[in-house]
């Protein structure tokens, strides 16, 4: 498997440029001549889509949901960083850079994370462009607040639901292509398979989620922006369909899959309260702004919070991190809740919740300036929990958020095989072993506005396509074994329903492989998956026929690929013995408990390749070169 | 934990072309901290394992965002709670032995799918008749050179807070969609980057509302006090004004 990244020489600062200036352009009359794929239209999915519409590419883009205005990325809440450093304390390009590949730990590219500091800029102009309503200041100047592991102000917000404003952004910029017919939309289409033909990819097999018809459609490149795989948890904040199977069968094909294991679990979520629970809910990181997490000094004390005085109370955050204060990265956020938990301070029902506290600061700004930051968060978290914040402190526990794992790419966000690209949380490139707030949304639009459309014009510039259409024998075949995996699943109509496999995949993969992890649990896990995996080829129920709506079928088929995705997730976990951000191995900590990375043996990317059923995949390695940052333990005290 | 249970009267149709009718379900005891999703989860997981198939109904975020789920509860958009989506509707919020009657958004524009899921990819239809900006990637001026008073890029935000979800459609006794349409064109209208193409904008998305087979606004008021996020009237009065400054505008052009 060939893992050069295409790293442009010169210094971090001028490879971009540079770049752009060695790749092969595309002729503005030659654009018409090219077909591009877009699946998923999220933020990534969708600012790509347009973008190469508006450049001239026929674009047919694709996705899961009725309409591209729902991905995923609408739920985002908290903001997008930029380096705008328009308050004037001390931002630059270079410390959004910084703070990035250290909020990783160490475990990105220095190369790619300069460059999506360097174009985060541009991404706040192009949006206000839109008319994306970020919040301002009194003099109509655009507003900042503050996310974890960074002591600027550089993220830019709308309220509690930037993902919203931004992908509406990006789906109206898509609305307008599809007017001018440069892009054709295809909802409620959900990838079956990747089409590759001498070696490139050159198309797609989609099933329409309304009558189960198969398709294929074949292209010159296809763009993967089909999100995170974080539902292999069963519970997630994710949305309901977000899934692995688009990036899975990728790798299936050929594509190297980069750090599976890698996965952030984000500290300020609402807690589990029973068993029939879907999903999980994220109260947003920026509430830590002005919310203090404790839990009670004594294990064992039920008074109720507001009875607890401060003297009884830890703010075991601001007490072992005053630099950062309840603004460290979520991995340390989230270790620290879990280690009060265990201790048995935990609060609530269950035990597994701690206190995020508004009252101090309802006291200094008072009211009113708290519920217009804040306020449709405190609402959602009332109508889900029955209580308010602004008179009871929220409770809070981590959960499963995002996943820096995906598909691997080059500088290029070209993956292992060629044509075939892949952006936003799908890939993964830029945020190491743990991903800082409000850098995704930054990263999905970075890749789908400013990156790919330069560099998949330096691919389809090389040229030497054979014409290869949906006759062709390669599309047949892919066809007809989605169609037949499809049929396979109808025709069990086993005892256990689709659900009851995937929370029984979701706990295990929770507690092996979730927040802290061990060799012995992870080899257990190992053990377990092919088990859960065999019955269900055998006893799963999954009721209904092919050619309609059958929601069921699609999970099925959702799930089957993460009971074989996550084998890989726990390989790699089992592999990298080291501590580095979201991924702690229990047997290497400091004595403090915080991760403890090994950066002579691990200081790599973890690339794995499939090498067929039944077969252990095959581990690639690509070194990370550090030549700008020297490698520190990261120190948030 | 407070449970309850309750009679369920969902609306069941297999198909777009298929006759659609009522069917009961008794739930057991459910947890009244249980969402509206989750207990047809629950029904689901029942009627799958008892051979009947289960209810299709869209969804996607479960947080109240993305405006893919929404069915009428006892008559009612997204059900009783006020500004909230179907998904964010809770248990809590009803009695041990109600019966609630589940059906889906019925409009002459939204075509029925299955059971609980309707089409309403006419929104989209609109939107792309101008509910934008037409400014392509790259050049555009640094964000702070063009400063926007507080107040308007917040009611920009009031108005751009529409989820698409199709409430204010199935309230209406006249199908209309002006509330969603007033939305998008406040959201710019408002807003200094909306105006090159503000005539223009308003034009031809009534011109397509209409097309698309939605009806007038009567002044009804349902779509407002079905809203989950709170869209205001106010929305539909700026959108007749925009639509008539365009027309007499466009006129003396
Ligand atoms: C609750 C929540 C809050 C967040 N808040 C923030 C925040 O404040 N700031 C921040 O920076 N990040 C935030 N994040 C993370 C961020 O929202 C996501 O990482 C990002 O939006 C992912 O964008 P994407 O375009 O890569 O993928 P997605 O938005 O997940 O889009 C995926 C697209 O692919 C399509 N798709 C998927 N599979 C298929 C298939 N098989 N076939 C066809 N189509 C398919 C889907 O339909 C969808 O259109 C948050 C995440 C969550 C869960
Ligand atoms: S499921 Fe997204 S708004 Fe209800």
């Amino acid at each position: 498997m060939n893992l050069d990244a295409r790293i442009p020489a010169g210094p971090l600062s001028e490879k971009w440029d540079r770049h752009r200036f060695d790749l092969k352009l595309v002729n503005p009359a030659n654009r018409r001549k090219f077909e591009i794929i877009v699946v998923g239209a999220g933020l990534a999915g969708a600012s790509a889509a347009a973008t190469l519409g508006e450049l001239g590419y026929n674009v047919k883009c694709f996705c899961i949901q009725d309409s591209p205005r729902r991905g995923h990325s609408i739920a985002a809440q908290g903001g997008i960083n930029a380096a705008k450093n328009y308050q004037n304390d001390g931002d630059s390009v270079y410390r959004l850079f910084f703070d990035t590949i250290k909020g990783g730990d160490f475990r990105a590219r220095e190369a790619n994370v300069y460059r999506l500091a360097q174009l985060s800029t541009a991404i706040i102009d192009q949006c206000v462009a839109q008319g994306v309503p970020f919040a301002r200041e009194y003099g109509g100047l655009l507003a900042n607040r503050s996310f974890g592991g960074a002591q600027v102000s550089r993220t830019f917000y709308a309220r509690g639901q930037t993902g919203q404003q931004l992908l509406l952004g990006a789906y109206g910029a898509l609305m307008r292509q599809v007017h001018l017919g440069k892009v054709t939309m295809f909802p409620r289409k959900e990838m079956m398979d990747l089409v590759v033909v001498d070696g490139r990819a050159r198309g797609i097999v989609v099933r329409d989620m309304v009558t189960g018809r198969f398709d294929s459609h074949s292209a010159h490149a296809v763009v993967l922006a089909t999100g995170g795989y974080g539902n292999v948890y069963f519970l997630s904040t994710n949305a309901m369909a977000s899934n692995v199977s688009a990036t899975w069968r990728a790798c299936k094909r050929g594509a190297g899959f980069g750090n599976p294991g890698f996965v952030q679990i984000h500290p300020t979520c609402i807690p589990v309260h029973g068993d029939y629970q879907s999903k999980l809910t994220l109260m947003s990181e920026s509430l830590r702004n002005d919310g203090r997490v404790w839990v009670p000094l004594h294990p064992g004390d039920k008074r109720a919070p507001t009875q607890i005085p401060d003297a009884d109370r830890d703010y075991f955050l601001e007490r072992k991190y005053p630099a950062f204060g309840n603004l460290v990265p979520r991995d340390v956020a989230s270790r620290n809740a879990k280690e009060q938990c265990d201790a048995g301070k935990g609060v609530g029902e269950t035990g597994l919740a701690v206190y995020l506290d508004f009252a101090d600061a309802i006291k200094r700004d008072g009211t009113g300036t708290i519920r217009k930051k804040y306020g449709n968060l405190f609402d959602m978290y009332e109508k889900i929990t029955g209580e308010n914040p602004m008179t009871t402190p929220m409770m809070i526990f981590p959960a499963v958020h995002y996943t820096m794992g995906g598909l691997w790419v080059d500088y290029n966000l070209m993956s292992t095989i060629p044509g075939l690209f892949v952006l936003g949380e799908a890939n993964f490139s830029d945020h190491g072993a743990n991903r800082l707030g409000a850098s995704a949304l930054m990263q999905g639009l970075a890749d789908g506005y400013f990156i790919i459309p330069n560099t998949i014009g330096g691919y389809l510039a090389q040229g030497g396509f054979s014409a290869v259409a949906t006759d062709h024998a390669e599309f047949k075949g892919c066809l007809e074994s989605a169609t037949e995996r499809i049929r396979q699943l109808l025709r069990i109509r086993g005892k256990r329903t689709v659900d009851d496999f995937h929370r029984e995949l979701g706990l295990l993969m929770w507690d092996k492989c979730g927040m802290s992890r061990n060799e012995k649990g992870l080899r257990e896990a190992l053990q377990k998956i092919p088990e859960i995996r065999a019955e269900f080829w055998e006893n799963v129920m999954v009721p209904g026929e092919e050619a309609n709506i059958n929601q069921s079928l699609e999970r099925a088929s959702r799930v089957a690929d993460y009971l074989e995705f996550a084998e890989l997730m726990v390989m790699d976990a089992l592999e990298r013995r080291e501590s580095c951000g979201g991924h702690f191995r229990e047997e290497s900590q400091t004595g403090n408990n915080e991760a403890l990375r090994d950066d002579a043996n691990y200081a790599h990317v973890a690339v794995w390749e499939y090498a067929g059923p039944g077969k252990p995949p095959m581990l690639h390695k690509e070194p990370l070169i550090f030549e700008e940052c020297e490698l520190c333990e990261r120190c948030y005290t | 934990m407070k449970t309850i249970s309750l009679n369920l009267r969902i609306w069941r149709q297999k198909g777009p072309g298929a006759t659609g009718e009522f069917r009961n379900y008794e739930t057991g005891p459910l947890s009244t901290d249980m969402s509206f999703l989750e207990m047809l989860d629950v029904l689901n997981e029942h009627l799958t394992l008892e051979g009947e198939e289960p209810v299709a109904f869209d969804h996607d975020c479960r947080e109240g965002i993305c405006g893919m789920c929404g069915a009428v509860v006892n008559g009612r958009p997204h059900g009783p709670q006020s500004r909230t989506t179907l998904c964010q509707l809770h248990l809590r919020q009803f009695h041990n032995g109600d019966t609630i009657v589940i059906e889906p958004f019925r409009a002459e524009a939204f075509k029925p799918l299955r059971d609980l899921m309707v089409d309403r990819s006419a929104f989209d239809g609109i939107i792309q008749n101008g509910g934008y900006v037409s400014v392509n990637t790259g050049g555009a001026p640094d964000a702070n050179a063009l400063p926007i008073p507080q107040r308007a890029a917040e009611q920009a935000l009031d108005a751009s807070e529409c989820i698409g979800c199709g409430a204010c459609v199935a309230a209406c006794p006249n199908a209309s969609a002006m509330l969603f349409v007033g939305a998008k064109v406040s959201h710019l209208a408002l807003l200094p980057q909306g105006q090159p193409e503000r005539n223009r904008r308003v034009i031809n998305m009534v011109r397509k509302m209409d097309e698309l087979g939605f009806g007038n606004c009567r002044n009804e008021r349902e779509c407002e006090r079905v809203c989950p996020k709170g869209v205001t009237i106010r929305n539909i009065a700026r959108l007749n004004r925009e639509f008539l400054r365009a027309a007499f505008l466009s006129e003396e052009e």
